[in-house]
């Protein structure tokens, strides 16, 4: 196995699925002969000509519009959306035609082939126009998969598998990851299953969930923790919709307890689903309230930045809050 | 051609530009009482063909006055007709191959009709049965056909523009001699998708024809009010577009220009702009009175260059139509869409189990669960769930 950070893990998943696609495009802006300004597509024009990995004028409704097109008449485009804070110009053409040409149609069309990647996240001094989470606007629409790599290792295999599920998949990129997040990654062709969470620490004591960049956060937490005598299970969701209900109910029903941590502000954010389904699916198991560690009810602001994020600390003072409810 | 390249006039002295800078030529071949300029160059249209558009054009004439009466009569929700813009949508038909990809925006179903639609799918689908290809899931009017390639129609104003550039890479990177063509009002045009997608389509040299009508009303609000530019062609030319200017009530002159665009779409590889300037005779929708927003000379002035007379008195000039046969069309049509009407809206409406497919290409664990639920529900209940209960 190869070491590789999150970006060359996203490259080589790219060069794979062309390799095994003729169909396949991959555009954006900037994403032609620069690589993308993260440098994700490196060398792709290179390898597969221009026809297939291009440049774009610098407009995401036009983009999102064009992919539905492509997707809708047989191709498999790879969509670049440069931040997630910037997909918004292209939430009309993602909400209300990607996720719905396959139902509004009877199925006489849909987009299945179609992929959008876009970094997401903070903890980068982006601010608010560099650090969003948007994922929850996206997990209220029906159609539409969203996915979330912790890893490199993660992010190969489950690009992999947006890239060939026959449904539209959003899929952020933890983008603070991107070099900061080596590992081991396998050569060659794998797929991460879609909709699967992935149980990554085992314990007893309290179920600990999260997803993308906060699961080293989470990890972090469970570790402190641990010192105190709590066993913390520890669960990567990976997919956001549809979500694996089975695997987070199972766990909560084994350890009691259930602590959700997303970056996102609190207030409509993707835990309060969760929470609900949980409190739904595992009432009478549970010892104390589900827990929600999240970002604030603001902005994502610059400065303060620490300030806002649902850190390890925090994070770990509600795993002790949560145990001593 | 980078910018630094353009060839720029020098001058020393402060001129603007202005809408009238740019003088934008219509063409018309026809007159309005069907004959035609003596200097005009006519398309190659033989008596089949134009017997196939002008049966296309009482067929829509019928289907709109039916089902108009239809909705008064409360039988369907919502209709909009084509009325008074027949010549834009079934000339620009009447031009392109079977497998030119339409993507439509609401007003174009004499467009569909033309490719084979049948006065059964039409109806099929504004009555929401289970014989809908759209599965009962859209408001009426929005038809669509994979067999005819054209897109289902979408409600959202202009989405389908950037995607009529993404559909026409498609086809060129599949070596396919086929155009997108995508019909939008010039209400449409003001949507950022316009923009995005015309000038996609341009940089990204996208062979797709982008078909205006330009029918003088977006719902209530005048063209007038809506631009300030020279229309929507100055817009093409802006985008390094090649674009022509059409009378759009004269059947030969859109057949004319959409020949030749797709001609230079398919050999160049690059999108074109066509927009037809017609007049929307109809209301915009069965929800919408146009009294309340224009006056009975303007609709008059417009009926006079009525498009579909204008075709019929061609043919009867060339000897291709007959009065009695004309009339005999009408009365056909109107019998075989009174007929079918009461077919379709005693078929049955689709299964409940199909509200819960094509959300993905399989139904997710949760939408089982959900489904499930709420089959419990409308058997404990099932005089208040009608149209499922006997089916479930």
């Amino acid at each position: 196995m190869a070491q590789m950070n999150m970006l060359q893990a996203i490259n080589d998943a790219l060069a794979i699925a062309m390799k095994s696609d003729d169909k396949m495009l991959v555009f954006g802006e900037d994403v032609g002969h620069f690589g993308g300004v993260f440098r994700a597509t490196s060398g792709l024009k290179e390898q597969f000509g221009s026809d297939r990995c291009f440049n774009t004028p610098l407009t995401e409704q036009g983009i999102a519009g064009f992919a539905n097109g492509l997707a809708a008449n047989g191709h498999t485009p790879v969509a670049e959306i440069q931040f997630a804070d910037y997909i918004f110009p292209a939430f009309d053409q993602i909400v209300n035609e990607s996720a719905k040409f396959r139902y509004r149609s009877g199925n006489e069309f849909n987009v299945g082939g179609l992929t959008f990647r876009s970094p997401y996240g903070g903890g980068i001094a982006g601010g608010h126009y560099h650090s969003q989470s948007p994922e929850a606007y996206f997990t209220q629409t029906p159609g539409l998969k969203v996915v979330i790599p912790r890893n490199p290792e993660q992010a190969k295999g489950l690009l992999l598998a947006s890239i060939r599920d026959k449904n539209p998949v959003i899929f952020f990129e933890p983008k603070r990851l991107y070099r900061a997040s080596v590992g081991e990654v396998p050569e060659g062709d794998y797929q991460h299953e879609l909709g699967k969470a992935d149980v990554v620490q085992k314990g007893t004591d309290i179920t600990v969930l999260a997803w993308g960049a906060q699961m080293e956060i989470v990890e972090n937490a469970a570790e402190r923790a641990a010192k105190d005598g709590i066993s913390c299970e520890i669960i990567d969701l990976r997919c956001l919709s549809p979500w694996d209900v089975e695997t987070v109910a199972a766990s909560v029903k084994k350890t009691g307890r259930l602590l959700i941590n997303h970056e996102a502000p609190l207030t409509g954010g993707f835990a309060g689903e969760i929470a609900a389904t949980i409190q739904q699916e595992c009432f009478l198991h549970l010892e104390s309230p589900i827990s929600r560690v999240c970002g604030l009810d603001t902005p994502y602001p610059l400065i303060h930045e620490k300030e806002y994020m649902p850190d390890a600390l925090k994070t770990y003072e509600a795993i002790k809050a949560t145990m001593d409810y | 051609m980078s910018n630094a390249t353009l060839n720029n006039e020098i001058v020393h002295s402060v001129n603007f530009l202005d809408k009238e800078s740019l003088t934008i030529p219509m063409l018309k071949v026809m007159k309005a009482d069907g004959t035609v300029y003596q200097d005009a160059v006519l398309p190659n249209i033989d008596e089949t063909l134009a017997k196939r558009i002008y049966d296309t054009c009482v067929f829509t004439r019928v289907l709109d006055e039916r089902m108009l009466g239809a909705q008064r009569q409360g039988r369907i929700s919502f209709y909009m007709t084509c009325t008074g813009e027949e010549a834009a949508v079934i000339g620009s038909a009447a031009a392109l191959d079977d497998k030119d990809v339409i993507l439509a925006q609401y007003r174009e179903h004499a467009a569909l009709r033309y490719r084979g639609f049948t006065t059964e799918q039409f109806m099929n689908q504004m009555f929401s049965n289970e014989k809908d290809l759209g599965k009962g899931r859209q408001m009426p009017i929005h038809y669509g056909s994979a067999d005819l390639c054209y897109h289902t129609v979408s409600s959202p104003l202009g989405t389908q523009i950037p995607q009529a550039t993404g559909v026409g890479y498609s086809l060129k990177m599949n070596g396919q001699k086929n155009v997108a063509v995508c019909y939008f009002g010039e209400g449409a045009a003001s949507e950022g998708d316009f923009h995005a997608g015309m000038n996609m389509a341009a940089t990204l040299k996208s062979p797709t024809i982008f078909f205006c009508r330009n029918n003088g009303y977006a719902i209530s609000t005048p063209a007038e009010e809506q631009f300030k530019g020279n229309g929507i062609a100055s817009r093409g030319v802006g985008y390094g577009m090649h674009t022509i200017r059409v009378d759009g009530n004269d059947m030969l002159a859109v057949f004319a220009a959409t020949q030749a665009a797709r001609d230079f779409a398919l050999e160049n590889n690059a999108p074109v702009l066509i927009e037809a300037m017609s007049y929307r005779l109809g209301a915009h929708s069965s929800s919408d009175d146009p009294s309340g927003y224009r006056t009975k000379e303007e609709e008059d002035a417009w009926r006079d260059q009525d498009p579909v007379l204008r075709f019929k008195n061609w043919m009867l000039h060339k000897g291709w139509l007959t009065e009695a046969q004309d009339a005999e069309m009408y009365k056909q049509y109107r019998e075989e869409v009174l007929a079918q009407v009461k077919v379709s809206e005693k078929i049955d409406v689709p299964a409940l189990d199909e509200i819960i497919e094509d959300v993905y290409d399989t139904p997710t664990p949760a939408l089982k669960k959900q489904l499930d639920e709420l089959k419990t529900h409308i058997r404990k209940y099932p005089e208040s769930y009608p149209k499922s209960s006997g089916r479930i």
